[in-house]
């Protein structure tokens, strides 16, 4: 080997200043968000301060941290209501969504015949049939579930049928040549295919749960023992305890995230070997 | 070379279309064992149709298609003009896939695996995804999945015509090379005059709307065919013979076009 092999890789100014513009952008992704936030909370802070706000119309955000603990006892077992209802709703709408998108991929006919209902219950506010639901489902619980479950479903029922429609014609026929039975194509093609775009739904859907979860239970409105963070939101309300709303609130928001980052954590464990969208290209 | 055994006969078979189209008109082929057939002709003159009729994708309107000896599991091989490939299956379990298809697990099947990737020269990349490979590569591996049941017949529809060229010549000599090997029957479907030459026996070239064979030219170049093969004055010989056999047959198709 000759000395000049031994000299050290030539890295070119443009090369260094798109590492750098890299590493800057790296720590901004977490850093911008972060001070960002802390600034808002600050000047809510500021502006209750420099105001004189009342803390019955506008808690300081430290208030609405004492409230948090102070009322931890109460306000944890409705959020853990309010979680359940959440959790057995998306798990109930991955079930009905996936196992209808199969059935409607199995058949034409059936899809023909049951896809305008979903269309029906989806374009419905949930708003408006909850009411009705309450009438006819006696179980507190099942009805709260039930209306969850309809805004959460379809989400995951149309990706997923996108999913399995959008299978590749040559693997298709590939399939074909070789003799898979209905069941082979289902599992080795098709399942795999509309994985990705399951996984974009149940990102929706985790969110749409959440949401119909808190809407029932202001609906079903009644409370008591078992009652989710929804029906303590609007207590505190009829009592004017705003630091409690508050308090609630940021449960539910907190909710919404962790659920949004659990499905996106889900998402890229499951597709970083092989999709697109989870692959990371120069430039 | 000796007379070769009958593999496949097409008599007198039609394709129609929506009632209208003539993709295929009294086509009429007979595939011998150990052939190695190019089908070459314009866009639209009913290659990809031909090649889907053999494969059982699709039933002729009329005529015949017959096997000698029936057509039996794991006899065709087929490959794409794309790779073709599952993008969620690495290397070796998009090589199962036939074996798969027919019940077989893994285990069973390994040895047979390793022997296609091995022909096409990726024994190292059975765990890599095919987003880890280069375009050439996910074609070998499309060719070790055609191979994987040591088929009687390979069907291939513009397999190379994605790539560069000179992976194409890199290609078109290992599948001589396999094909040596392996004495397999291969039906080919390309756009180029060179290609063919380079690689056939049987140059079955077709003539558009409707879509029939015009001409067969025979290509009596020994095998093994090499790079030098490329640059001689047999191989430019028969590239103008089966150039101008392309251009009769297109001018047939001009003629009625024109009438
Ligand atoms: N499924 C189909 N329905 C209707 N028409 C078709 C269908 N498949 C092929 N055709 C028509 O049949 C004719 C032959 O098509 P084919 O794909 O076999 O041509 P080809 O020789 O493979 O062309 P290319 O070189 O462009 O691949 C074309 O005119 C095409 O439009
Ligand atoms: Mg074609």
């Amino acid at each position: 080997m000759s000395v000049s092999d031994m000299q050290p890789p030539v890295v070119d100014l443009e090369e260094q200043q798109f590492a750098r513009a890299k590493r800057r952008e790296s720590i901004a992704k977490w850093a911008l968000p972060a001070i960002m936030l802390a600034l808002a909370i600050y000047s809510w802070d500021r502006i209750v301060v420099w105001n004189d706000i009342p803390h019955y119309i506008l808690p300081r955000p430290g208030l609405v941290m004492q409230t948090l603990t102070a009322d931890w006892a109460m306000l944890s077992d409705a959020l853990w209501v309010t979680l359940k209802i959440t959790l057995m709703a998306l798990g109930v709408a991955v079930v009905g969504g996936v196992g209808l998108a199969v059935l409607f991929t199995q058949s034409r006919y059936f899809e023909m015949a049951f896809y305008p209902f979903a269309v029906i219950l989806q374009v419905t506010p949930v708003v408006a049939i909850a009411p009705l639901i309450f009438i006819y489902v006696d179980n507190r619980l099942a009805g709260l579930l039930l209306c969850a479950w309809i805004v959460a479903f379809f989400p995951i029922l149309s990706n997923t049928t996108l999913g399995l429609n959008s299978t590749d014609h040559n693997l298709r026929d590939l399939y074909k040549i070789y003799g898979a039975t209905r069941w082979q194509r289902l599992r080795y093609l098709q399942l795999p295919t509309a994985l990705p775009y399951f996984l974009g739904g149940l990102r929706i859907a985790g969110g749409l749960s959440l949401i119909g979860a808190v809407v029932a239970e202001y609906v079903a409105g009644t409370g008591g023992i078992g009652s989710g963070l929804a029906f303590r939101i609007l207590e505190a309300g009829y009592r004017l305890n705003i630091p409690r709303m508050f308090a609630a609130l940021l449960l539910i928001a907190v909710t919404g995230v962790v659920i949004f980052t659990l499905a996106s954590l889900l998402s890229h464990a499951l597709l970083h070997k092989w999709h697109e969208s989870a692959i990371k290209r120069e430039n | 070379m000796g007379q070769r055994d009958e593999l496949l006969q097409m008599s007198n078979v039609d394709k129609v279309f929506n009632g209208s189209v003539e993709a295929l008109k009294d086509l009429n082929l007979t595939v011998n064992q150990g052939d190695f057939i190019s089908l070459l002709g314009p866009s639209g003159c009913g290659k990809s149709t031909a090649l889907r009729l053999i494969a059982g994708l699709m039933r002729q309107t009329s005529g015949q298609i017959i096997w000698n000896g029936g057509l039996n599991e794991g006899d065709l091989g087929v490959v794409f003009q794309e790779p073709t490939l599952m993008p969620w299956a690495t290397v070796e379990q998009n090589v199962w896939l036939p074996h798969r298809l027919r019940g077989k697990s893994m285990d069973d099947v390994r040895g047979d695996i390793m022997w296609a990737l091995k022909m096409v020269g990726l024994e190292n990349f059975q765990k890599s995804y095919p987003r880890e490979l280069s375009g050439g590569m996910k074609m070998r591996v499309s060719i070790a999945r055609a191979l994987v049941t040591q088929p009687r017949l390979i069907l291939m529809d513009e397999p190379f015509a994605a790539l560069d060229e000179i992976t194409r010549h890199k290609l078109n000599n290992d599948l001589l090379m396999l094909r040596d090997k392996l004495k397999c029957t291969v039906i080919f479907v390309t756009h180029s005059v060179f290609e063919s030459v380079f690689l056939s026996d049987r140059i079955v070239v077709m003539a558009a709307r409707p879509g029939r064979v015009s001409a067969e030219v025979t290509v009596d170049a020994p095998y093994p065919r090499t790079e030098e093969f490329r640059t001689s004055a047999d191989y430019a010989d028969l590239c103008r013979k089966a150039s101008d056999a392309l251009h009769g047959a297109m001018n047939q198709h001009g003629e009625r076009a024109s009438a």
